[in-house]
């Protein structure tokens, strides 16, 4: 018997006026699944994620996650059902330490907000399996640094952490390759690959290769339309791919 | 090597908890030392504005919205004051709980709605608010109108102790300011202040994160003016009347003066901005009719000479 999808988007429209940035998009990603989402700049991969996070209404069509309708779910809502989001711009608390946001990531996941005269945890008190997250992410050094000390690659490595400590099934990672250095890179693909198993992923990334090492399915955004979607060598070998998008890039493989 | 950096800041803000509570106490032991009316009152004045500046503080420092209503849930305090006397009831057992009920009611109300809002309309949307409580105020002739009137009853803990004299009225005082700012610290420094701050820092994230910021700043709200309340039942029993004046905008903007001039986002901050402000206030007033004016340079010099405020003035060197 095939597997229920996690996620699926059936047909989602959205406008601004005039101009059509989702176009009747269909997508699906199965647990212990990577699937990857590629396109040029603009061509809507970031309204397409608003949307199935929440954050952007859809116009019409529909979004399910675990065969529940969730169009009209809060951007909570649908976190607590278990969909994860890591931004693209990092998304962080400024006043706050490394370890604190895995304290904060804590509270939310398990709605521990309402305890009102108990100190809560501290740097001290992080579990194994916090203090394991930092360390895949390769974090555990800085764990008592505020943000404000964190590199660029940094802070995307702690927006994934984030996600990583809360109970989610689905990951939606916004470009987590960015701003990394060849060899953290190496390592996030590495931790990612190590994901894969636990979590259905649905990745935008530019980097081609990490897309093509990682992914078990690609599906290719232009101009806020899904123009194929396939297995990797589906898509090396898609000519409308290859006009379309690849270009000279593809021909390196 | 990270886990000692840690507890030095955890420790630091302990020490600086100590801080605070030193000061308070510092302030209860001169009042009986020193016996003299006018300190002692002194003394009252600071509780009383201290009270309401770390309230107002919760919700600009740590919620991170500038409220210019905070005078309502003040003014409040010193109506159920001044109305339940003229009703012949006066114990602080009666009292101050139904000052607490009243503030309550009205800051989940206000909170509520304007909590909708940030920014700039959040500032417009609790000042509407204030304005039509002082309006309400002004309009009931049968508590005074727009003169106000006398405090028919001082608030009683038992016969022949009540917060008419002196002493009495600066140790309850204190008390309680010691009390808010306990009860501010453990607020602050559980999940529920996390999420607040988070909520300040990143609202998006918080959302993202699986949690909605309205009803964790709505309780702080409530929190709050409850808080502020507490600050209004100890004013009418320093002034002895009641006046629609402590709900008016102005009384608001000098607690925002208060909080800014002590350092916002801290506990301690607000007290001593509150401690500055009232000792300012007796020392320009008795000089010049035109104390506000001076008042308002030190503002300004503050604003762009002192980053942290007062308070960063004092603990420099220790962060």
């Amino acid at each position: 018997m095939k597997p229920l999808p996690l996620l699926e988007t059936v047909k989602i429209v959205k406008t601004f006026g005039a101009l059509v940035v989702t176009d009747q998009v269909s997508l699906n990603v199965f647990p212990g699944e990577l699937h990857a989402l590629i396109g040029p700049n603009g061509a809507g991969k970031s309204t397409l994620i608003n949307q199935i996070t929440g954050e952007l209404d859809v116009n019409s069509g529909e979004i399910f996650f675990e065969q529940q309708l969730i169009n009209s779910l809060s951007v909570p809502d649908r976190t607590r059902l278990g969909l994860s989001r890591a931004y693209q711009v990092p998304q962080l608390f400024g006043s706050m330490t490394v370890a604190e946001h895995l304290v904060m990531a804590q509270i939310a996941d398990q709605d521990l907000g309402f305890s009102m005269w108990k100190k809560c945890a501290s740097l001290q008190s992080l579990n194994t399996s916090q203090k394991r997250i930092l360390e895949q992410v390769g974090l555990l050094h800085l764990a008592s640094k505020p943000t404000s000390a964190l590199a660029h690659g940094e802070k995307r490595q702690l927006e994934l952490a984030i996600c990583l400590s809360s109970s989610a099934k689905l990951l939606i990672l916004d470009e987590p390759l960015a701003g990394l250095g060849p060899v953290e890179s190496a390592q996030m693909i590495e931790l990612l690959r190590t994901l894969k198993s636990q979590f259905g992923i649905l990745l935008v990334e530019h980097d081609m290769d990490a897309v093509f090492s990682l992914a078990d399915r690609i599906s290719v955004l232009v101009n806020g339309a899904v123009i194929a979607s396939g297995t990797v060598e589906e898509i090396k070998n898609d000519p409308l791919v290859k006009s379309a998008y690849l270009g000279d890039e593809l021909e390196i493989f | 090597m990270e886990n000692t950096k840690e507890i030095d800041t955890s420790q630091s803000n302990a020490v600086r908890l100590r801080w605070v509570f030193g000061f308070i106490l510092l302030l209860a032991l001169l009042i009986p030392w020193l016996d003299q009316t006018y300190y002692t009152k002194l003394v009252s004045r600071i509780a009383v504005f201290a009270i309401a500046a770390v309230s107002l503080d919760l919700i600009v420092g740590f919620a991170g919205r500038v409220s210019l209503g905070h005078a309502a849930f003040f003014g409040l305090g010193v109506y159920s004051v001044g109305i339940l006397g003229q009703f012949g009831v006066s114990h602080i057992g009666l009292v101050i709980p139904i000052a607490l009920v009243v503030a309550a009611v009205m800051g989940c109300f206000i909170g509520a709605i304007s909590l909708r809002s940030s920014g700039l309309y959040f500032i417009f949307i609790t000042l509407a608010f204030s304005q039509m409580i002082f309006f309400v105020a002004q309009g009931l002739r049968m508590f005074g109108g727009d003169d106000g009137f006398r405090l028919p009853l001082a608030t009683v803990w038992i016969d022949g102790v009540d917060l008419s004299q002196p002493r009495v009225l600066a140790y309850t005082m204190v008390a309680i300011l010691i009390l808010v700012v306990y009860v501010a610290h453990r607020l602050m420094g559980s999940n529920f202040g996390r999420v607040v701050l988070a909520s300040r820092d990143n609202a998006r994230k918080v959302n993202s994160l699986g949690l909605r910021p309205y009803p964790y700043q709505l309780s702080l709200f409530t929190i709050s003016a409850c808080m502020c309340a507490l600050g209004g039942v100890g004013f009418a029993n320093l002034n002895e009347y009641v006046s629609p004046a402590s709900i008016s905008w102005v009384q608001s903007g000098e607690f925002l003066f208060m909080v800014i001039l002590g350092s916002a986002g801290t506990l301690l901050g607000p007290i001593l901005g509150a401690a500055t402000f009232v000792c300012l206030e007796q020392l320009l007033s008795a000089w010049t009719e035109y104390w506000m004016f001076y008042l308002g340079i030190i503002l300004m010099l503050r604003v762009l000479f002192l980053k942290t405020g007062l308070l960063g003035l004092m603990t420099k060197g220790s962060h």
